[in-house]
């Protein structure tokens, strides 16, 4: 069996024009939600306490809000979560009150209320604990980042660094957008999975430099947006396979997963379909734009250097 | 030359085989146990006590299924959860508060496992259940308790060297000591400065008075706030034996924090009742030349306080505190020579002299034991002082049941926080959830991979099959390695688990594709293979390089399940490489290698264009 035949080469690059504005509207759509709508910060970044309790029952989501606002606590937001028997209680932090005692004291009124409440899990994170994490996750991001643009730059060429980065730090905002736009829940685990997709994704880019660089070599009388094209075109079918597979493995998350891996595989899902997209429509013309030239990679007095090719 | 030497094949199945072994305990579960572990030097986990427990349970009807001695700890197996908690409470009433008896759960595989260190995965909190909090410290707080406690000391030894002054304030992080004319404050800052190396000493002039203010310097403080948290650990340890969790993480994280994990307890309340309590013992004197009852209508005199004693009637207490808790080394319940309850107190160096003092000065008098609980203060028990107490042993005895006697002992010996801490973090996973989240996680992976296997089976046949093969090592060889490892496996861990089987499967897909490219380029099969398998290894090592950096920085930024996450996303690319690039290869090279004249491979079918070919 073989999906992809392709008898020539796409000519990717003289779609240049519309995919970079593709691109470039979809990226200027996501930073729109991300400053209007802003992120759904969980708790992780907040801080606050997020409970989650579990009813023999169909759960009466009002009378838990009754319940709330008895004590005190009318900005609780309450909502169920995965079925209809559990419930998930946001608690804002509280400046006047101890956060070990405020879950205490809601799980004690709930249980007042109907004896059979279950108290599956609580999350409290303290406002310093929350601010260090929104830290130290930009610093992972930009970590991540460096070190990919680095790593790029001494296997190829600067260029293929910084358009390989751009590239993929286009997914982030698209994912990123899409949690703004759908007001998910960006948690600790949503960042993981961006950053696990940003390692990723650059593997694309890589196979599709690798050619680029392996055509410079070979197709001596082919123009840039040639050479660009075949490598693209001749790794099309390999990048297809593999994301599928991985989006397999993701799919099944999100369908097995629960509630606990369901943003996760979310951002996983978004982030490895747009990775196909912005590795071969995004990375590329960037690499053009920057001027990419076969100076850059074939270089007289160098001794040629392994093949790595798919 | 698709044949590998002996030992590459021997490397492959040596791993195969390691990997199988120390994935086994893994399937084999775990039943419901009970742990006795001795909390002093003087008790001891021994045959002696094994016999013990194996009679008290035979006795009580319970039934065990097994029961060993191992690392100074007794454990005890039972079929079911509630005999496991019947023998608990059993256990721990025979053996009184010198054991620590807590419910655990132990894996079931078989000893011969066990004994070549093949254990089950070490499960997260967010998998087995259980509570993680941390705590930070207040470093304020332990400063300003220490400044206190130099205060009273320099008290102490200006009285005890007789040099006169006029009173000492603590004003912030100052100790200011008034004194009424210049000599005394030479004569006093000659001996502070000898005694107290931590303090810096300040001359000051206020109007008539003369002043010396102390602060205490840069590098002390340090040691006092690294003291404090070490401090608080220790107490914590002591306050988490006696919740009887049977193993309980405390560690410190960062310059103030402290990380504490309990896997399986349930009552949460009570053990943030126990960790949070901030409780302080001080020991101060019964203030009996006022009147009571005139404090009791509103008057009460100055420099004194009144309190309610534990089980008795209000009383007036100075507010000069002579001791503190920390000065307490040791602390047992016992009985005193006319058979009442008692606790049994061994003080330190520095607190036995107090004492003596303070008794040698008090004969007759009665002085008062206070626990101040989230400025709550209780006066314990309220003593008449009948001798001079001399060499640090004290005994607390009064109105005392025997059950109090523990309490107080207990609390005692557990000892006070250096410092006050607040609970920054909590994460609580009940274990239904817990149950939820492993099963969740496995069903992941399992339908992830059987989707891929269905996929690569028909898409690449032969190859795909080795591939899918090749992917099964990688997981029994990650399974394997993080068993041995025992590093914590997390719910992200899990989904680590299954992202990178669909990571590592690239691999096959690269060297699959390529074999076909090389076999569409008209070269022979063998000839294909080998090129497919070369030309692939550098892509995969890239590819494997730039995810393995996010993962590296996931695992120094990120914290907790992230961290989880982090471990097994870089132990699986480790493995997936070993495994799809030279397990495949070993496969392949089985299957074709020894074959001279290969027509054809079964990699599915190579599509060659028909049109003029580049």
């Amino acid at each position: 069996m073989e999906f992809f035949r392709f008898k020539r080469d796409i000519p990717f690059m003289s779609w240049g024009k519309y995919t970079t504005a593709i691109s470039l509207v979809t990226f200027i759509v996501a930073v729109f939600f991300l400053v209007t709508k802003g992120l759904n910060l969980g708790v992780d970044f907040t801080g606050g306490t997020v409970m989650e309790v579990s009813y023999a029952h169909p759960a009466d989501l009002n009378r838990i809000r009754g319940t709330l606002i008895k004590l005190g606590m009318a900005d609780a937001s309450v909502q169920n979560f995965g079925t209809s028997r559990d419930v998930l209680i946001r608690l804002p932090a509280k400046a006047d009150m101890s956060s070990a005692k405020l879950s205490e004291t809601v799980i004690a009124a709930l249980r007042a209320d109907d004896e059979a409440t279950e108290l599956r899990r609580v999350e409290f994170v303290g406002p310093q604990v929350g601010k260090e994490l929104v830290e130290n996750g930009a610093l992972a991001l930009l970590i991540v980042s460096l070190g990919i643009v680095a790593y790029l730059a001494i296997r190829f060429e600067w260029k293929f660094g910084v358009s390989g980065i751009i590239a993929n730090l286009h997914d982030v905002v698209i994912i990123l957008g899409f949690f703004a736009f759908f007001q998910w829940e960006f948690s600790l685990t949503v960042l993981a999975a961006i950053l696990a997709i940003l390692g990723y994704s650059v593997n694309e880019s890589v196979v599709v430099f690798d050619r680029i660089r392996e055509n410079f070599r070979k197709m001596r009388r082919a123009s840039v947006s040639q050479v660009i094209d075949n490598a693209i075109t001749r790794t099309m079918s390999r990048t297809i396979i593999t994301h599928g597979s991985t989006q397999m493995v993701v799919v099944s998350m999100l369908l097995f997963g629960g509630e606990s891996l369901h943003y996760f595989a979310l951002a996983l899902t978004i982030g490895i379909l747009f990775g196909i997209y912005s590795s071969v429509l995004v990375a590329s013309p960037l690499l053009m734009l920057l001027g990419v030239s076969r100076k850059d990679i074939v270089k007289p007095e160098k001794k040629p250097e392994p093949e790595a090719v798919p | 030359m698709n044949r590998y030497p002996a030992w590459k094949y021997l490397l492959i199945a040596v791993s195969i085989l390691l990997g199988l072994l120390y994935t086994l305990p893994n399937f084999y579960g775990e039943s419901a146990a009970v742990q006795i572990s001795p909390l002093r030097t003087a008790a001891k986990a021994d045959t002696g006590l094994l016999n013990r427990v194996e009679e008290a349970l035979k006795e009580a009807n319970l039934p065990t299924s097994g029961m060993f001695l191992e690392g100074g700890s007794i454990k005890v197996r039972f079929t079911d959860t509630d005999t496991q908690i019947k023998a608990r409470d059993t256990l721990q009433s025979l053996l009184g508060n010198g054991y620590m008896v807590a419910l655990n759960l132990l894996p079931n595989s078989p000893q011969w496992l066990a004994s070549v260190g093949a254990l089950p995965m070490y499960l997260g909190l967010d998998l087995r259940g259980g509570v993680h909090f941390l705590l930070e410290v207040d470093m304020k707080g332990a400063l300003s308790k220490a400044l206190d406690r130099f205060g009273s000391d320099i008290r102490g030894s200006l009285r005890e060297k007789k040099i006169p002054y006029a009173g000492l304030d603590k004003r912030g992080s100052l100790i200011i000591v008034k004194f009424r004319n210049a000599e005394s404050r030479a004569q006093a800052e000659a001996e502070i400065k000898k005694n107290y190396p931590d303090l810096d000493l300040r001359e000051e002039n206020v109007g008539t008075e003369f002043h010396l203010a102390a602060t205490l310097k840069p590098g002390a403080q340090k040691r006092i706030q690294d003291a404090a948290v070490q401090q608080n650990i220790t107490t914590l340890r002591n306050r988490v034996n006696e919740l009887g969790v049977a193993e309980p993480i405390i560690q410190q994280a960062g310059a103030d924090r402290v990380v504490v994990q309990l896997p399986g307890v349930q009552d949460t309340a009570k053990a943030k009742d126990i960790l949070g309590r901030t409780a302080t013992l001080e020991v101060r004197m019964v203030d009996e030349e006022h009147d009571l009852s005139a404090a009791l209508r509103g008057q009460i005199p100055f420099g004194s306080e009144l309190y309610n004693e534990r089980g008795g009637g209000p009383l007036l207490v100075k507010k000069q505190v002579v001791l503190t808790g920390d000065r307490i080394n040791d602390a047992q319940p016992g009985f005193d020579n006319n058979n009442q309850p008692a606790v049994h107190l061994n003080l330190d160096n520095s607190g036995a002299r107090i004492f003596q003092q303070l008794t040698r000065d008090n004969v007759g008098k009665r002085m008062a034991i206070l626990l101040i609980e989230k400025n709550q203060a209780e006066v314990v028990t309220a003593p008449v002082i009948r001798e001079e107490i001399g060499g640090g042993r004290v005994q607390i005895s009064g109105r005392m049941t025997s059950e109090e006697a523990r309490d107080v002992a207990l609390l005692l010996r557990a000892g006070a926080l250096a410092a006050p801490m607040d609970i920054v973090e909590e994460r609580t996973v009940g274990p239904s959830l817990g149950a939820e989240n492993i099963e969740s996680g496995f069903d992941s992976t399992l339908y992830g991979f059987a989707m891929i296997a269905v996929f690569m089976t028909i898409y690449y046949l032969v190859f795909g099959f080795i591939s899918v093969l090749a992917l099964g090592v990688n997981l029994l060889l990650l399974v394997g390695l993080l068993s041995i490892l025992q590093a914590t496996l997390t719910l992200p861990g899990m989904a680590a688990i299954a992202l990178t089987l669909g990571m590592a499967i690239d691999a096959n897909v690269l060297i699959n594709e390529r074999i076909r490219d090389e076999l569409r380029e008209g070269m022979a099969p063998q000839a294909a293979i080998n090129a497919g398998y070369e030309r692939a290894w550098a892509t995969i090592l890239d590819s494997n390089i730039t995810t393995l950096i996010a993962g590296i920085a996931l695992f120094g930024f990120g914290s907790g399940p992230i961290k989880g996450f982090a471990v097994v996303l870089c132990l699986g690319i480790l493995t997936s490489m070993f495994s799809a690039v030279m397990v495949s290869r070993g496969f392949v090279n089985l299957v074709y290698g020894s074959r001279r004249k290969l027509e054809r491979v079964s990699i599915g079918q190579v599509w060659k264009p028909v049109t003029n070919k580049r």
